[in-house]
């Protein structure tokens, strides 16, 4: 089933999942603030706010993709929707039912709702433990009278089903994990998730760590798998691409803020929050036959202990730069607000980016590729598009350089919060 | 523009001689083995390939594939053993550098061919201040003072874009960020004005955005010092913004070779193609991807013929028997008996002619 055959199955969740809009998943103002402990006497000293103030919707049905670059907050978010940690503020419903008030033979009866893809397919895996194991842990763990997981027989029935739906083979049951590769690995994790019979999943980063080949083969099955289960993904990636490839709706997050969600195509072709923009065109293409017109932002991410006043992005805000380094910016905190259907931005500006653009500055500008093409892929040129001068375009972008040093220092200057390498 | 990469016979029919002189780097029938436990891995098996001065070559794979072992190869920073370099030749600048001393090795390393490596937080040694760090190789090569070692280790962090470099020297790697260490690895490789950089994947432990910035910069520091790069990545997308040709590796094989264009536009050996087809993207949304079935192929146990074969859709009569390589083709940049006649077997399937789609990824 997991091979190259079959090429066109009915779209990747387009047509199925758009028709039924019952909301599954609702995260309302989600926080989720790590105390930092300190100086004398260990006093608390500040948060990491990783997730600060999230909502957004997930319909049933539906591939929710959170993207957003390393030490962002996704997979806090991820991990705190599920009640793998607790919360430090807002609200969570699963339908309907809220995530957060459940308690004891409740809580356990949510948990086999909503399960968890890891990352890493070798950590997440106990060594020790045949795969049956692994994988009847959450079994013997929810088993009651109903379901009779407790016996052996059948658990490892089940086992040995949901092998096969992630097309492994049976008889591989009693293996430990160090037997199988990376990709059966992951194989084996996506299965124990599922084994429980879940609503929701959180795919975190679920093939980040595998190789390009290997990547392609999981993201198919996680696809066969959603519509043989009716499984509704949040499906965490850093990569756009793959983001672009499995999704319905797309939220972008930035230091713990999630600041544009819209349907995929919408995000992709129509991005509004400079962030967003700037993040899009960094992809590398593999097309040599297409220049992207690239914004580089400058300096690293600031320090999610110290964020930035204001708006969280305005130290790196290119868009920022361009209208002349409004003060609201950094003053004001800004809404996640509709700009149009479904679509919404957390940006003051959001009305600057006019559609066209946007779409010039994220999309690909085909030239002829030539190997003394050399022209240095222009920095903030012609975003705007609209009466900007060269020289205008020149000077903001050196204002960008002049930022970068501010930007720089006290991104590092910040120190012990710096997000590891 | 493919001219830079020129198809090696094997060294039975050609003399060992040094390559002309416009070529900076030749790599001829290389082979590094690993006698281990359990066997002996054959991480590069007769791999060819050549760089002339200036240019820029991306070595493409997955993981496992012996990209990166080529590479220490070429700098012989291997163990030897468990390494063994069973055969074959490197040549820098009209001479083997197989043949060298350590002795003579370490004026090369760091001097004329310096590496940029994958995790700038492992690489650089973290009780060492990046000052000490990267004025080290210029004091021992150049012959300078500390102080003016120092002098100089500002002016390569200046060049990288690195802010405040006065500073910066004294601080120890931990007080940078992922992104500032990279380009405190790529000062350190250019501060002896090297003729070849070697990056072995140097962005894929980085954030997207800060990959722009490293990409662009690598771009900068090449086109102003005039060096070599070799790129080996396993992103195809790096590799179509950054080089001008490409060698795709696959088992310790070269698979196929050829300017960036021809190799992604038009690629002819069965993995590439599968490759740039399993890459995501908009275009084939809500289609399954065509996947490279099975898994990459076993070092202690390659099947006999191509190593291919057991994954490749094409596979025919004299695929498991024979082993196809670069030389033995014509057209001589791949290796596959689809575009050549396997001894003993007659002409190759007439396949149509295939072009995967590429398409435009996200945006």
């Amino acid at each position: 089933m997991i091979d190259t055959s079959d090429q066109t199955l009915p779209a990747a969740g387009q047509g199925v999942a758009r028709a039924r809009s019952e909301v599954l998943v609702k995260v309302d103002g989600l926080v989720k603030y790590y105390p930092i402990f300190g100086g004398f006497l260990r006093r608390k000293m500040g948060d990491v706010k990783a997730v600060d103030d999230v909502t957004f919707t997930i319909n049933r049905g539906e591939v929710f993709g959170l993207v957003g670059e390393s030490g962002c907050g996704k997979s806090t978010l991820g991990r705190t929707l599920i009640r793998l940690q607790p919360r430090t503020a807002g609200a969570a419903t699963l339908a309907g039912e809220d995530i957060f008030a459940k308690k004891g033979k409740d809580l356990k009866r949510l948990r086999r709702r909503m399960q968890i893809i890891f990352q890493d397919p070798v950590g997440s895996l106990n060594p020790r433990m045949p795969i049956s194991d692994i994988i009847g842990e959450g079994l013997l763990a929810q088993a009651d009278d109903e379901n009779k997981w407790g016996k052996r027989d059948v658990r490892d029935a089940r086992v040995g089903d949901y092998l096969d739906a992630v097309g492994l083979r049976r008889d591989y049951s009693r293996r430990y994990p160090h037997e199988f590769s990376g990709g059966q690995r992951q194989r084996i994790g996506i299965a124990r998730a599922l084994a429980l019979s879940p609503e929701v999943v959180i795919c975190d980063e679920p093939v980040s760590a595998l190789d390009v080949s290997i990547q392609s083969q999981i993201l198919n099955l996680l696809l066969d798998l959603r519509r043989e289960f009716d499984l509704t993904y949040l499906f965490i990636a850093h990569n756009l691409s793959v983001i672009q490839y499995i999704s319905d709706s797309v939220g972008v997050m930035y230091l713990g803020k999630l600041v544009e969600v819209a349907d995929v195509d919408e995000l992709y072709s129509n991005p509004r929050h400079p962030y967003t923009i700037a993040l899009l065109s960094a992809v590398p293409e593999p097309d040599p036959r297409v220049r992207k017109r690239r914004i580089v932002l400058t300096g690293d991410v600031p320090s999610p202990a110290a964020p930035p006043s204001g708006c969280r992005f305005h130290t790196r805000c290119w868009l920022r730069e361009q209208l002349g380094r409004p003060e609201v910016c950094s003053t004001e905190v800004p809404e996640l607000r509709v700009v149009a259907g479904g679509h919404n931005v957390a940006c003051h500006f959001a009305e600057s980016v006019t559609p066209a653009a946007a779409v010039e500055a994220a999309h690909i500008i085909p030239t002829p590729i030539a190997s003394d093409d050399a022209e240095p892929i222009a920095a903030i040129g012609g975003l705007t598009g609209e009466g900007l001068e060269a020289a205008e375009v020149t000077e903001a972008a050196e204002a960008a350089q002049a930022e970068v040093a501010g930007t720089d220092d006290a991104g590092t200057d910040a120190g012990t919060g710096d997000r590891p390498a | 523009m493919s001219s830079v990469i020129t198809a090696t016979a094997a060294p039975a029919a050609a003399p060992n001689l040094p390559p002309p002189a416009d070529t900076l780097l030749e790599v001829r029938d290389l082979r590094t083995y690993f006698h281990v436990m359990d066997g002996t891995v054959r991480a590069v098996d007769g791999v060819s390939y050549s760089i002339k001065r200036g240019q820029t070559l991306g070595i493409v794979g997955e993981s496992g594939c012996g990209k990166s072992v080529t590479a220490l190869t070429v700098m012989r920073l291997l163990d030897i053993p468990p390494a063994e370099i069973a055969s074959g030749s490197v040549w820098f600048k009209g001479r083997d550098l197989l043949t060298y001393t350590d002795e003579q090795m370490r004026l090369v390393r760091g001097n004329e061919i310096s590496m940029i490596f994958q995790e700038p937080m492992t690489s650089l040694n973290p009780v060492y201040t990046i000052g000490d760090q990267i004025s080290e190789g210029v004091v021992l090569h150049q012959k300078l003072s500390k102080k003016a070692g120092l002098e100089k280790a500002i002016e390569s962090l200046r060049l990288v874009g690195i802010n405040n470099p006065e500073r910066r020297v004294k601080q120890y790697p931990h007080e940078m960020s992922g992104g500032m260490r990279q380009r405190a690895m790529i000062a350190m490789a250019l501060s002896c004005d090297p003729d070849l950089i070697i990056a072995d994947e140097p962005t894929t432990a980085l954030d997207v955005t800060i990959q722009a910035q490293i990409l662009e910069l690598i771009r900068k520091v090449q086109d102003e010092t005039g060096a070599a790069l070799m790129l080996i990545t396993h992103d195809l997308g790096v590799v179509a913004e950054t080089v001008q040709d490409v060698v795709v590796m696959y088992a310790g094989r070269v698979v196929e070779q050829g300017s960036v264009d021809e190799v992604l536009l038009a690629p002819k050996h069965p993995y590439t193609e599968g490759l740039i087809e399993s890459i995501p993207s908009k275009g084939k949304r809500g289609q399954r991807l065509n996947v490279i079935k099975g898994t990459v192929a076993n070092p202690f146990n390659l099947p006999k013929g191509c190593n291919f074969m057991p994954r490749c859709p094409y596979a025919f009569d004299p695929c498991p028997a024979h082993d196809p390589r670069i030389g033995d083709a014509s057209p001589p940049d791949v290796a596959c008996w689809l575009y050549t006649r396997a001894p003993g077997a007659g002409p190759p399937p007439k396949l149509r002619p295939r072009v995967p789609a590429l398409e435009v990824g996200p945006s």
